[in-house]
């Protein structure tokens, strides 16, 4: 239980240090607002964001009952825009989850144990750094097939390497540490050394890793949708964009875009500027210069 | 120079199994999916047995999975034959290397265009740290930066073709003009405009970042103190003494990110209908051309490979401490 509290009580301070920041509270507050729209879509929307329309009711300018206006085949574009933000935020999260846990494991073990495993480990790394990310991707979309899992699964495969190395090079000078000496000289095992002892000094970085993940996982599902790889069955901003751009009519009826495309925009610079603010508060000196 | 001759070969030498890897990658990536690989590159349930084993002949998929893979090995490397289009029903390499140069043509102009707004900026933005010119810089470069290429490409749409009309919306030429000459030309660069400017302006914020650091970083060092101590003009110093030595980790920066330049150009080429390999990674994922897609994939990884390695190579032969180091 005490854990937990102190756990709890790290990240209000870590919270409280973010709002010092110009860019962190312009960041959270973005953030606050899409989560709340995640969260609530079902109660704001205003009808089933994938029921067609009636005839006539297609292509509509946004109006009274249809405050987005509505889509070729008339579906509700405030309600898809609304759900939209679900996909987002759920593929920004998951995603970004699984990258930092396994580019975190792979540092981890890699910084340690050093040698034959090291070098391995870093060549694979190297290997999926050199290559061109958005392609990448793309063939595996496009083999797996459309669906939210495997975007995420995309994303996790493709980005994990950037995490690893991060978390590697830090692994390497902690490693070296009195505290982590003191611990191997009393006969703690690798798995406590590793877990225990040089772990929890990465978890800033995690962290801020972890706000970079998102903001690039958001990019590459819109990007993906946009590009014709998104599921199908199910809303995202990436994929209205993609049937305004397909149905090639959106010269008149910018409305259809301009939702998706600012939703797009807003959620990937909350959180650059909340990655921003991370990476100054964790810079030396940032606490003392504030008397915090 | 032996350091520098041992450097040189253990760039190449990483940089060919780099390749080697990445072209048995793609021949496993295709492979490993649960089912039948030409149901799943053909798609359609109703193709009959016979067509079925014409297909699996003509896109080397008959024999073991060894057998396959030295047969495409053999086809790839003596023949550079990349497989054969679905959609197009022509040499999958003919398809790509007819985008080619469009795709030549955009890139250069816009990388030539941002390298030099991107690193004048980031130099003045650097050398007036802490200024309100430099703090407007840095938040619109980091805005542009992060927001996608693709959304960029649409905003400019909006404002520039739809609103204003002052460009066209897509293409690369004015269909059915017939223009020749200087008015071809004159024709193309109007429809180059909006997509180019979309990548530029992603570009720029990238290089303004970085030479703003890599200036900050020169500008501690101590022969700008002793050349300010001499009475040069600020300018001068500026030109002649801080920004041609921020200037290297920036070449640095153009090779390393050509990875990011290729997302880059899909997503324009994408919105904007530009004719090149971009557009036509676009169009194979909605045809389901794989074995197009294949190919690209397979050409981007090399180019960025090379790319990598050129600049690794011009690099260890700019900076002295790798032939020294090497030498050792």
């Amino acid at each position: 239980m005490s854990g937990l509290l102190k756990g709890l009580q790290g990240v209000g301070k870590f919270l409280k240090l973010l709002l010092t920041s110009r860019m962190g509270r312009v960041g959270i507050v973005i953030f606050a607002i899409f989560a709340f729209i995640a969260i609530f879509a079902p109660y704001l929307r205003t009808v089933d964001p994938m029921r067609f329309g009636v005839p006539g009711n297609q292509l509509m300018p946004p109006n009274a009952e249809f405050w987005f206006g509505t889509d070729r085949l008339g579906r509700d574009i405030w309600s898809q825009t609304l759900y939209g933000t679900r996909v987002a935020l759920i593929v920004g999260f998951t995603a970004a989850a699984t990258t930092v846990s396994i580019g975190t494991l792979v540092g981890l073990i890699a910084g340690y144990f050093g040698g034959k495993l090291e070098e391995l480990l870093m060549r694979i790394v190297d290997f999926f750094l050199m290559l061109p990310y958005l392609p990448l991707m793309i063939v595996f979309s496009a083999i797996l097939g459309p669906s939210i899992r495997n975007i995420i699964l995309v994303i996790s495969i493709v980005y994990w390497p950037y995490t690893a190395r991060v978390i590697r090079s830090q692994v390497l000078s902690l490693k070296e540490r009195a505290f982590v000496e003191a611990s191997r000289s009393v006969g703690a095992s690798d798995r406590l050394l590793i877990f225990g002892e040089i772990m929890p000094n990465v978890v800033p970085l995690m962290f801020a890793q972890a706000v970079l993940m998102v903001t690039w996982a958001i990019y590459a599902e819109a990007v993906l949708s946009f590009l014709g790889l998104g599921d199908p069955t199910t809303v995202s901003w990436g994929w209205i964009v993609n049937r305004a751009f397909a149905s090639g009519v959106i010269r008149d009826f910018l409305w259809w875009v301009i939702p998706p495309i600012t939703c797009i925009c807003a959620t990937i610079l909350a959180f650059t500027f909340l990655g921003t603010a991370v990476s100054d508060i964790m810079k030396p000196g940032y606490r003392e210069a504030r008397g915090l | 120079m032996k350091g520098f001759a041992g450097f040189v070969s253990g760039k190449i030498s990483a940089a060919v199994l780099t390749i080697f890897v990445i072209i048995c990658a793609n021949f496993v990536i295709f492979r490993v999916v649960p089912g039948d690989p030409v149901r799943l590159l053909f798609g359609d349930p109703r193709a009959g047995r016979h067509r079925i084993a014409e297909m699996r002949e003509r896109f080397g998929l008959t024999g073991t999975l060894w057998e396959q893979f030295v047969a495409y090995l053999n086809r790839l490397f003596l023949h550079g034959d990349l497989g054969f289009s679905f959609v197009y029903r022509v040499p999958v390499l003919e398809v790509i290397l007819d985008r080619v140069p469009q795709t030549l043509l955009l890139i250069v102009t816009a990388l030539a265009i941002a390298v030099v707004l991107g690193t004048t900026l980031g130099a003045i933005a650097g050398w007036k740290t802490g200024t309100k010119f430099d703090s407007i810089i840095v938040t619109v470069s980091l805005g542009f930066y992060s927001i996608p290429t693709f959304i960029l490409g649409i905003i400019l749409m909006m404002i520039f073709a739809f609103g204003l009309g002052l460009f066209p919306i897509g293409g690369m030429d004015t269909i059915g003009a017939g223009y020749t000459g200087w008015a071809y030309v004159g024709d193309v660069a109007w429809h180059m405009f909006l997509p180019c400017g979309a990548i530029v302006i992603w570009y720029i914020g990238e290089y303004v970042i970085l030479t703003r650091s890599a200036m900050q970083d020169v500008l501690d060092q101590d022969y700008i103190t002793s050349a300010r101590a001499k009475g040069i003009k600020e300018s001068t110093i500026l030109r002649r003494h801080a920004l041609r030595n921020a200037i290297l980790p920036v070449v640095t920066l153009t090779g390393m990110n050509l990875a990011f330049a290729v997302a880059g150009i899909i997503e324009a080429e994408t919105v904007f209908r530009w004719p090149g390999v971009g557009r036509l990674v676009y169009d194979s994922v909605m045809s389901r051309d794989y074995p197009v897609l294949q190919g690209l994939f397979l050409i981007f990884a090399v180019v960025v490979v090379l790319a990598n390695l050129v600049v690794d190579l011009i690099y260890g032969y700019i900076d002295p401490r790798i032939k020294v180091g090497g030498g050792q």
